[in-house]
C-alpha cells in the first residue's frame, strides 16, 4: 500500500523489461515485477537449502553453520548433494537471485525515470561474487577453490588462502583495493559530515547552503569537488574498491603462486642485481 | 533518455572564481589566486583555491613536514645516502619503534627508536593541530562540527596503534613502524601473534563498517547521480524543500528493499558507518594482547568457532 504522502502518484504501470503487466504491482512497500518473482523463487530455494545443509551438519549456531564447496577430487564436475552439491545449487540460486534483483532495480529505475547507476553499481558487486565462486575456481580447475558459505568459515578460507602466498598484503592489487576501501570511507565521512554540518549547524544558526560546503573544503584543503562531483567520486571509489578486490584474488593462484613479497623482487634487483629482498619486519617477536 | 547518465559534466560554465562565504572573524584572510581547471571541471567543480592557511594550518603543516623529513632522512641514511637506492628501495625502508628492551623509555638512543618517538611526537602534534583546524574552519562559517568529530575517530585509531596500546602493554616496541612494506609486515605479525584477528569481534565490526561504507557510498552516489536530472545533487535544497528528486530517490529504495532513508538521514547513515570503522577498529586493537591474547582460542571458548578451522585446499601445481 502506498504510505508516503507522495507515493501514490508515482505508482504507475509500465517500464517493465519482461512480462508486460504481469506482476506489475506492489506488495506492501515492495515492487514485485517478473524479476521480483524470480528473486523470491531463487532466494527461498537457496535459503531452504542452507537450512537443509545446517540440518545435515547438525549445527544451528548461526556463527558455525557452513555450506562447503566440493572437495578437489570433484574438479569442475557436479558433486553429490551432501558432498558439495548443496554448495553448487546454492551458488546457482544466489547468482539467480542477485541478477534478478539487479534487473528488478532496472525496472524500478524505468518506472521512476531515473538513471541506471544503482543496478550498474550492484552489477559490479555481483561480478565480484561471480569472480570468487566461478571465474577463479574454473581457472584453478576445481570448485573446491571457492569459499564456503558461513560467517566464520569464510574467514578461515580467507586466512588459509591468504597464507598460501605468505603475506597477502604484498599483493599489489590487494594494496590498491585496500587503498580504495579506506579512501571511500574517508570520502564518505567527509561528505556525510559536511552535509550534516550544513543542515544541522547548531543552536541559533540558520541552515547553510552548498556555497558553505564548497567554502569549507576550499578553506581546509584548497579544493572542493562540489555537491555533484562528490557523488561521482564516491561511486568511482566504491566500485574501484570492488573491482581491484576481484583483480587481487583472481590473479592469486591462476597467475601467481609464490609468496607475494617475491612479486616485488624485480624492483629490488633494479639497483641490487642478484640480491634478495630483506627479511620482513620482525616486531617485538612471537 | 537512458543515454544520458551524467557521468561527466558536458557543458562547463566559465565565470569568475568565487571567493566563498565570508569568514566571521579571522586573524588571516584566504590565500592564493583561484583558477579554473578544465579536467577537474569534467567530474566536479572546476575551481581550485583559494585556501585558508592560518596559524593552526601552518603549524600543523610544519610539524607534519618535520615528521616526514625525519622518516625520509632515516630511510635515506639506511641506504648509505644513495639517492637511487632510496627511491627504488623506498617500499622496503623503515623507521622502526624502539626495541623491546627499552620498554616505555622516553629517550632511547636515536638509532634504536629515538627517532621513531620524535617522529611520533611531531606527527601527533600535526594531526591534533589539524583537528583544531577542522573545528575552527567549520565554526568560522557557522557550520556544525561533524567533520572534526569524524576526524577524531580516525585519530583515535592512530593513537591506539602508536600510543595507548603500547603504553598499556608497557613497551613502545608494540607500535607500528613507519614504512610501506614494514607496516604490512607488522599487520601480518599482529594477526599471527594473536591467533587470527578475524576472530576479534571488533575487527569483524570494523570490516563490516568498512565494506558497509563502500556499499553505502555506492548506493548513495549512484542514487544521487540517477536523479541529477531532477536536481538531486542539490542535497541541501532537497533537505529543506523536498523535490521530486528526493521523492524518486526515496521511492527507489522503498520499492527495492522495503525501506528508505531521506535526503538528510542518508548522510547520518554515511557518517555513522564511516565513523564506526576506525572507532570499532581501535577498540579491537586495544583489546588485543591486553584483554585477549589469542582470538581463535577465545572464539572456541565462546562458541563461535570450531576447534578445527576450515582449510582451503592448496593450489594446484
Amino acid at each position: 500500500m502506498a504510505l508516503l504522502s507522495f507515493e501514490k502518484k508515482y505508482r504507475v504501470r509500465g517500464g517493465t523489461l519482461l512480462g508486460g503487466d504481469l506482476f506489475d504491482y506492489w506488495m506492501g512497500p515492495f515492487y514485485v515485477g517478473f524479476f521480483g518473482v524470480t528473486t523470491a523463487m531463487f532466494s527461498s530455494l537457496g535459503i531452504a537449502l542452507i537450512f537443509y545443509g545446517a540440518a545435515l551438519q547438525g549445527v544451528w549456531n548461526p556463527f558455525l553453520i557452513t555450506i562447503n564447496p566440493p572437495g578437489v577430487e570433484y574438479g569442475l564436475s557436479l558433486a553429490p548433494l551432501k558432498a558439495g552439491g548443496l554448495w553448487q545449487v546454492i551458488t546457482v540460486c544466489s547468482l539467480g537471485a542477485f541478477i534478478s534483483w539487479a534487473l528488478r532495480e532496472v525496472e524500478i529505475c524505468r518506472k521512476l525515470g531515473m538513471g541506471y547507476h544503482v543496478p550498474v553499481a550492484f552489477g559490479v558487486a555481483i561480478f565480484a561474487y561471480f569472480a570468487l565462486v566461478v571465474i577463479r575456481p574454473v581457472l584453478l580447475g576445481a570448485w573446491a577453490h571457492a569459499f564456503p558459505y558461513g560467517i566464520f568459515s569464510h574467514l578461515d578460507w580467507v586466512s588459509t588462502t591468504g597464507y598460501e602466498f605468505g603475506n597477502f598484503h604484498y599483493n599489489p592489487a590487494h594494496m590498491i583495493a585496500i587503498t580504495f576501501f579506506f579512501t571511500t570511507t574517508l570520502a564518505l565521512a567527509l561528505h556525510g559530515s559536511v552535509i550534516l554540518s550544513a543542515s544541522n549547524p547548531g543552536h541559533g544558526e540558520e541552515m547553510k547552503t552548498s556555497s558553505h560546503e564548497d567554502t569549507f573544503f576550499r578553506d581546509l584543503i584548497g579544493y572542493s569537488i562540489g555537491p555533484l562531483g562528490i557523488h561521482r567520486l564516491g561511486l568511482f571509489l566504491a566500485l574501484s574498491a570492488a573491482f581491484f578486490s576481484v583483480v587481487c584474488i583472481v590473479i592469486a593462484g591462476p597467475y601467481w603462486s609464490q609468496g607475494w613479497d617475491q612479486w616485488w623482487l624485480p624492483l629490488w634487483q633494479l639497483v641490487d642485481p642478484g640480491g634478495a629482498i630483506p627479511a620482513p619486519y620482525a616486531g617485538p617477536g612471537m | 533518455m537512458a543515454g544520458y547518465q551524467n557521468i561527466f559534466t558536458q557543458i562547463q560554465v566559465i565565470a569568475d572564481p568565487e571567493d566563498g562565504v565570508p569568514l566571521r572573524s579571522s586573524s588571516y584572510g584566504r590565500s592564493g589566486q583561484p583558477f579554473l581547471s578544465y579536467w577537474l571541471g569534467k567530474i566536479g567543480s572546476a575551481q581550485v583555491g583559494p585556501v585558508y592557511l592560518g596559524g593552526l594550518g601552518l603549524t600543523s603543516l610544519f610539524f607534519g613536514f618535520i615528521a616526514i623529513e625525519i622518516i625520509g632522512l632515516n630511510m635515506w641514511a639506511s641506504v648509505g645516502w644513495d639517492p637511487i637506492k632510496f627511491i627504488v628501495h623506498l617500499p622496503w625502508l623503515s623507521l622502526n619503534p624502539p626495541l623491546p628492551k627499552y620498554g616505555l623509555q622516553i629517550m632511547p638512543p636515536l638509532q634504536e627508536g629515538g627517532w621513531w618517538l620524535i617522529t611520533g611526537f611531531f606527527l601527533t602534534a600535526s594531526l591534533l593541530l589539524w583537528w583544531l583546524r577542522t573545528y575552527r574552519r567549520a565554526r568560522q562559517l557557522g557550520l556544525g562540527t561533524h567533520v572534526a568529530w569524524a576526524f577524531a575517530s580516525a585519530i583515535w585509531l592512530y593513537l591506539v596503534l602508536g600510543f595507548i596500546r603500547p603504553i598499556m602493554i608497557g613497551s613502545w616496541s608494540e607500535a607500528v613502524p613507519f614504512g610501506i612494506f614494514p607496516h604490512l609486515d607488522w599487520t601480518n605479525n599482529f594477526s599471527l601473534m594473536h591467533g587470527n584477528l578475524f576472530y576479534n569481534p571488533f575487527h569483524c565490526l570494523s570490516i563490516a563498517f568498512l565494506y558497509g561504507s563502500a556499499l553505502l557510498f555506492a548506493m548513495h552516489g549512484a542514487t544521487i547521480l540517477a536523479v541529477t536530472r531532477y536536481g538531486g545533487d542539490r542535497e541541501l535544497d532537497q533537505i529543506s524543500d523536498r523535490g521530486t528528486a528526493s521523492e524518486r530517490a526515496a521511492l527507489f529504495w522503498r520499492w527495492t528493499m522495503g525501506f528508505n532513508a531521506t535526503m538528510e538521514s542518508i548522510h547520518r547513515w554515511a557518517w555513522w558507518f564511516a565513523i564506526l570503522t576506525p572507532l570499532t577498529g581501535g577498540i579491537g586493537i586495544l583489546l588485543t594482547g591486553t584483554v585477549v591474547d589469542q582470538w581463535r582460542d577465545w572464539a572456541v571458548l565462546h562458541h563461535y568457532a570450531f576447534p578445527d578451522p576450515y582449510i582451503a585446499p592448496s593450489l594446484p601445481n
